[in-house]
């Protein structure tokens, strides 16, 4: 933790070692009109579960999708910065493509394949791979989401939380080096949001996914994550570790919903002093 | 009544209906992988069965060989029209889509006559033996082979779909191009794949057609039959299809039967097809099988 902080004190201290992921101040628009995301920077250490938190609208999906190309299908384009994933430039490359370079992305609303069975959807997981492990994977999958395994229908029938585990056991069928989560918590009740996030966790620590989290649920993804991301209009406001987040006073107020018993009024409710970090 | 000439009819519409399942099977899997409606179905049939036919008697290729090099043609064939003609229109309306394969089915169909004319052009025998005799019932070979190709066309493509991992990327094609794509499919080459596979299964069925029939530009016409039986089924359901297609090749001779035995109007073999399929999308507008998207309530 407390390195996560000093390195986010001192971003040159990072770049010696080389982030698994390095977003540098790209700009997204859509549809050659929309200004979205308007020089983002972030990056991501080999290893780590890093969080990006924020407001609808603030393009933390937006994000996602230019880092895993499925911007293309949308009609999006990075037009400024660069992406760069384990040393090699990656923007402007076609979404397959990335993932066979080791980046997988779970969408937002799990996106699993109604009429197909879970074994079909985990198996397609698996497309990218050319090994006879994959029924290997597929066990080890249903051991971390052991209720998966009896449920034989199709998947479309499955519940929220059950079709957000598949999504997230289809990543791993990949074997990607690391894992675009996109909401996991949406839809999900708060039990249930505990036990994926719990095993978003072992996946990290067991596997050595590297997890980059887009959330709503900011108190979930902190409990989680080693450093998070606060992103407003298309920007990074605010970045440290997550314990350092969590005691932002600002962080509180806006995203955690704790700013006090202190407070009796809105009156003295104050507007969020934005920060610049890059230029 | 006639039993024995109303069994025959109907050993006929099984035979010409499992082709017609082939046929719409086919045309199924492009609308199932890119959502384009094929008009440009029957004119495969067409050229599967040109080039086969003038491989045998041009070049005198014995058919055990003749019919493989079809099949490897058609299957370039289908490739070539999806990456030069139909890719560029990625993105475009399907609409716009749809009419290039109108465009397709009218250049290919005037092609054809011009290499090879008009007329109706015998296939080169294949068997020794003209008819079998199953049950007191004489039933043509070539009968029997398009039976037996029909129903190995249809397990192969149950396969495909459920067990071959190229099956599956294309029913997640299918289902979502986006969620395909994230998955690490290459949508365009599952889009090349579908029209590669259509034609190929096109094409043996046009070579089946045309074994019995001798070949000729009204072979296309199964690619218009081929409307009712995949609508019938479901427009993206291949088990449908198939048994769209069944459906529609019995009705056809049953509706002839009537029509030769009792009614005299003389084109009721054309048209029942048609009316059924009415009937049918009144009560069931998805098709037999055609899915409605699963909804979790």
């Amino acid at each position: 933790m407390t390195q996560a902080a000093e390195a986010a004190r001192a971003p040159s201290a990072v770049t010696a070692t080389a982030p698994l992921l390095d977003v540098r101040n790209i700009e997204v628009v859509y549809d050659n009109v929309i200004l979205v995301l308007r020089g983002l920077s972030l990056e991501v250490p080999n290893g780590a579960i890093v969080a990006l938190l924020g407001a609808n609208g603030a393009g933390k999906s937006t994000t996602l999708k230019a880092i895993s190309g499925l911007l293309k299908t949308e009609d999006g384009e990075v037009t400024r910065g660069e992406i760069v994933f384990n040393g090699e430039r990656i923007n402007g490359i076609d979404p397959d493509k990335i993932v066979r370079r080791g980046i997988f992305q779970v969408m937002e609303g799990r996106r699993i394949i109604a009429d197909m069975t879970s074994i079909e959807n985990l198996k397609l997981g698996a497309f990218t791979r050319g090994d006879n492990e994959v029924g290997a994977d597929i066990d080890m999958v249903f051991n971390y989401f052991p209720r998966l395994k009896e449920r034989t229908g199709l998947a479309g029938y499955l519940s929220g939380g059950e079709q957000q585990m598949l999504a997230i056991g289809r990543a791993l069928m990949a074997r990607p080096k690391m894992i675009l989560m996109d909401e996991p918590s949406m839809g999900l009740s708060p039990l249930l949001v505990k036990e994926v996030f719990a095993i978003i966790k072992e996946i990290n620590r067991d596997l050595g996914v590297t997890i980059l989290l887009v959330e709503q649920n900011a108190r979930a993804a902190l409990s989680v994550a080693s450093h998070g991301y606060i992103m407003e209009q298309g920007k990074v406001v605010l970045d440290g570790s997550a314990d350092e987040l969590r005691d932002n006073e600002d962080v509180k107020e806006f995203y955690l919903g704790g700013a006090g018993d202190q407070r009796k009024s809105f009156k003295n409710l104050k507007s969020f002093k934005r920060r610049k970090r890059w230029l | 009544m006639n039993t024995q000439l109303l069994i025959q009819l109907l050993v006929n519409g099984l035979v010409v209906g499992t082709l017609y399942g082939v046929v719409a099977m086919s045309f199924v899997l492009i609308y199932k992988a890119t959502q384009v409606v094929n008009f440009a179905q029957g004119e495969l049939l067409l050229i599967g069965a040109w080039v086969c036919w003038w491989l045998l008697t041009k070049y005198q290729v014995p058919f055990y060989l003749g019919m493989p090099i079809t099949l490897v043609f058609m299957f370039v064939f289908g490739i070539a029209i999806q990456v030069v003609i139909l890719r560029p229109m990625i993105g475009e309306p399907i609409i716009s889509v749809i009419m290039v394969t109108i465009a397709l089915s009218t250049v290919f169909s005037a092609l054809m006559k011009w290499i090879f004319g008009v007329n109706l052009q015998p296939f080169p025998r294949i068997f020794t033996t003209q008819n079998v005799n199953i049950l007191g019932l004489q039933v043509q070979t070539v009968y029997l082979m398009s039976l037996a190709v029909s129903l190995a066309m249809m397990v192969g493509m149950a396969w495909f779909f459920r067990l071959s991992k190229y099956g599956l990327a294309m029913r997640a094609t299918a289902f979502n191009q986006q969620v395909a794509q994230s998955l690490g499919i290459s949508v365009k080459s599952v889009f090349a794949m579908a029209w590669a596979i259509s034609a190929t299964v096109s094409a043996v069925a046009g070579v089946v057609v045309a074994v019995v029939n001798g070949v000729s530009a009204g072979l296309s016409a199964y690619g218009v039959k081929v409307f009712p039986a995949a609508i019938l089924g479901g427009l993206d359901s291949v088990g449908g299809a198939v048994l769209g297609g069944i459906i529609i090749g019995l009705l056809e001779n049953f509706a002839h039967f009537l029509d030769s035995e009792y009614l005299h109007w003389g084109n009721l073999y054309e048209i029942a097809p048609f009316y059924a399929l009415i009937i049918i999308l009144m009560i069931k507008p998805y098709g037999l099988f055609g899915t409605k998207d699963i909804e979790r309530v």
